[in-house]
């Protein structure tokens, strides 16, 4: 309490640590569904057309479980995806009432996309034995494409907070001369899409293949989990490969639109060329502790020339950097994680295309496990690496964090009911996604016989 | 008409729709919540789940077309709305997620006990959160949010409108679910639901029916502007709904059951218009103007394109999702 007196008497909003938890809660739960409905119908489609074309009924069987699995997890994604709407008006007042016709234009696009979604997902769902085959399995495609669309939508927005464009400043601080497509298709917006985009094909890919890949370590060796495993890991593999260019090219980009960001990720208190890459290690008093160098590399990384100059911390006046070792580490994870990743899936296609029967090792199985939860620990890490280093701007160099926050202490309130709700579906969703798995292996339809009342 | 007035339009036709589609989805709620224990409720809310079951989540992304389409085009009545009526909307979205992710956990769950648990949970949420978003739109209304934001987070939204809006909006999601239940009943033929739900049905119907036309009164005093409105540029909206609302009980009476559902929808839609016509040219009520409101000229122009693309993509979609789950199901693609 006396913390947050003192936080209210220098002029930051009561809802400014309550809002910043519950966004960070929030989107960082529902980015992970969100990967779902972007990368998991291509792969449901590339089953089922797999099952119609070559008639396979084991292929068949898969994409109708998988699309019962979508339909638990989109219907959970849909209320988080609401929830968010509602958020950035509660949580940043601030932000919409100013910005909020500068940076809608991409949301009512993606309306328009989640509606294409929504609306075709609940025609596959329901088009099982009651579509054509050939007409049901493209139905999935307008739910691919509103996909895309979507994530682009989305992360626009986000890309314009990173570098802001598509409108004009009066002196008096008044927003002038927006042009909303400026907005939409802002600098980074096509790089940071793409980044997201083939993020999440590596996590839905090697979170579907982890569920297969244990299947076979508990001796479920059947067509059912080799296919169940290699699909979904071969659309993993091939965003895991693409992945570090792409991310290489996004993070080049930083130098000019966001230095601050860029000295935190490199832990780069001083600007200097010839910069060092610096594994690990924190800063304490303005020093770098525990990281261990590599002379050079920082530039090459971040500039592409040994001779780069990377910026420094130094840069900046202590109020506008931030927070750069958490900055750093969650870079470093991502990025380590990633790497791994693009290794294992290289290794893995490599010695099977050299007849080497990979999955009947254990360790390349476990391996597989431990990539999936690795998968969405690399997401979370490059999704904490670009808010945070955007700090301590929520529009870079244009509005504070604390000018779009609200006003409202009442927010703890829903912070802790966002926090309660959410831990409850998750651990609810996944129960019952083990107890689907459970019944389909015993065989038992998934309908109950007479449903459920209250009252008896 | 102007690019914003069309905004504004777009706006309304997205709260019909929701109020609509959104409003028999949430209405089936009490239904489900009032349909006895497992086995007597069974056929009931089995029901439900067939009806509602492939169209919810399309039906609840009006309400997402309505947030989105607001702050773009209205970002400073936004931002009043968000920073007054922050619990009531609050409330709302938790309502939302508990009823949603419910929902879709009932249909799959693997015991019985816990599908209890969740329908429960489901048809609790599904009749609260109307009432909060009645309650909002009650504030809106009646001139309780203020231009600059910041209003009383309490008294704003507890006055005699935003109760009345919040029962309204209850009782008329009730009737639409209720038509609708019993006309699907009707299709598939099962008589004793029918039978069961019909009076029922009406009974809500004239009950929300009297207190639409008693709350008038209420708003006469509490929400003058909108009550000048109501019975001025609104009132041949509200004569339409008066009209459609009974037409729709002597359907039901006398089992004309797709001209009930026709009827009521085009009640709730007509009163969902009046609102509008009434609080014409405010967006909040005695305080921000459309046109005071209204955000960067670029993005209204841009948002009503964004618009028209949405109609012009969306409609047929939903014409054929609704299409699909409303004809009888074929077993000629086995898979």
């Amino acid at each position: 309490m006396i913390l947050l007196a003192v936080r209210h008497a220098a002029g930051v909003p009561p809802g400014l640590a309550p809002a910043r938890q519950q966004m960070a809660v929030s989107l960082g739960w529902h980015i992970v569904l969100a990967c779902f409905g972007v990368a998991f119908p291509s792969m449901i489609w590339v089953m089922h057309r797999r099952g119609v074309r070559h008639n396979d009924s084991v292929a068949l069987v898969l994409a109708q479980r998988w699309a019962k699995v979508a339909a638990v997890l989109f219907a959970v994604g849909a209320v988080s995806g609401t929830v968010l709407s509602f958020e950035m008006g509660l949580l940043w007042p601030g932000l919409m009432t100013r910005f909020g016709d500068v940076l809608g234009l991409p949301f009512a696009i993606e309306g328009i996309a989640f509606f294409v979604e929504a609306i075709f997902l609940g025609i596959y769902l329901f088009g099982w034995n009651r579509l054509e085959p050939r007409i049901h399995v493209r139905t999935l495609l307008p739910v691919m494409a509103a996909g895309v669309a979507g994530a682009f939508c989305v992360v626009s927005v986000n890309a314009w907070m990173n570098a802001p464009s598509g409108f004009t400043l009066a002196a008096n601080g008044s927003v002038r001369n927006v042009r909303p497509f400026a907005v939409m298709f802002n600098r980074v917006a096509l790089l940071q899409f793409l980044h997201m985009w083939i993020g999440a094909f590596m996590l839905v890919g090697f979170v579907v293949a982890a569920v297969y890949a244990t299947g076979m370590l508990r001796g479920r060796r059947d067509e059912y989990h080799r296919i169940g495993f290699l699909i979904p890991f071969a659309f993993a593999s091939v965003a895991a490969l693409v992945q570090p260019f792409v991310g290489h090219v996004t993070g080049a980009r930083l130098a000019t639109e966001q230095p601050s960001k860029l000295a935190a990720i490199e832990l780069n208190t001083e600007s200097r060329a010839r910069a060092p890459l610096i594994i690990g290690g924190v800063l304490i008093n303005a020093k770098v502790r525990g990281g261990f160098e590599i002379p050079l590399l920082g530039s090459v990384v971040a500039t592409n020339s040994l001779n780069g100059s990377v910026p420094g911390l130094n840069e900046f006046a202590p109020k506008d950097r931030p927070r750069a070792s958490v900055v750093h580490l969650a870079f470093q994870t991502m990025v380590g994680i990633g790497t791994s990743l693009a290794a294992f899936a290289f290794l893995f296609w490599v010695a099977k295309r050299k007849g080497i029967d990979v999955l009947a090792r254990r360790w390349v199985l476990r391996a597989a496990v431990l990539a999936g939860p690795a998968a969405v620990i690399a997401l979370e890490a490059g999704w904490i690496t670009t808010e945070l280093g955007r700090q301590p701007w929520i529009v870079y160099r244009v509005m504070r964090v604390p000018e779009a926050a609200s006003d409202s202490s009442g927010l703890w309130v829903s912070y802790s009911l966002v926090l309660v709700l959410y831990s409850a579906m998750t651990v609810i969703a996944v129960r019952i996604l083990l107890s689907m798995a459970r019944r389909w292996r015993a065989g038992v339809d998934l309908d109950l016989p007479t449903p459920y009342g209250p009252g008896n | 008409m102007t690019a914003v007035q069309a905004v504004a339009a777009l706006v309304f036709i997205g709260i019909m729709a929701y109020g609509l589609f959104g409003g028999a989805d949430f209405g089936s709620g009490l239904w489900d919540l009032t349909a006895g224990d497992a086995r007597r409720g069974g056929p009931l809310r089995s029901l439900i789940d067939h009806s509602i079951g492939p169209v919810w989540e399309a039906n609840h992304v009006w309400l997402i077309f309505v947030l989105v389409f607001l702050w773009t085009g209205f970002p400073r009545a936004f931002g009043a709305i968000v920073t007054t009526l922050t619990v009531p909307l609050a409330a709302a979205a938790v309502g939302i997620t508990l009823r949603g992710s419910s929902f879709a956990f009932r249909k799959v769950t693997g015991s019985l006990a816990e599908a209890r648990i969740f329908g429960a949970v489901f048809a609790l949420s599904s009749v609260i959160t109307p009432f909060f978003l009645g309650a909002v739109a009650g504030a809106v209304a009646s001139g309780r949010v203020p231009a600059a934001g910041q209003g009383d987070v309490w008294r704003s939204w507890t006055g005699p409108s935003s109760f009345l809006g919040g029962i309204l909006a209850v009782g008329t999601c009730a009737y639409l679910a209720g038509v609708f239940l019993v006309s699907d009943a009707h299709r598939t033929a099962e008589v004793e639901l029918v039978e069961l739900l019909r009076r029922r049905v009406m009974r809500v119907g004239a009950l929300t029916g009297v207190m639409a036309f008693g709350g008038i009164f209420v708003l006469r005093h509490d929400a003058p502007t909108l009550f000048d409105g109501l019975v001025g540029r609104g009132l041949v909206f509200i004569v339409a709904s008066a009209l459609g609302g009974v037409v729709s009980l002597y359907a039901l009476w006398t089992r004309r059951f797709p001209w009930a559902r026709l009827a009521a929808a085009a009640a709730v839609a007509s009163v969902l218009a009046g609102w509008g016509a009434a609080q014409y040219p405010w967006i909040l009520v005695d305080e921000l103007s459309l046109t005071a409101g209204a955000g960067a000229d670029a993005t209204i122009r841009a948002l009503l394109e964004v618009g028209i693309a949405a109609i012009i993509i969306v409609v047929p979609s939903l014409v054929w999702l609704y299409h699909l789950v409303d004809s009888p199901p074929s077993t000629a693609h086995h898979a």
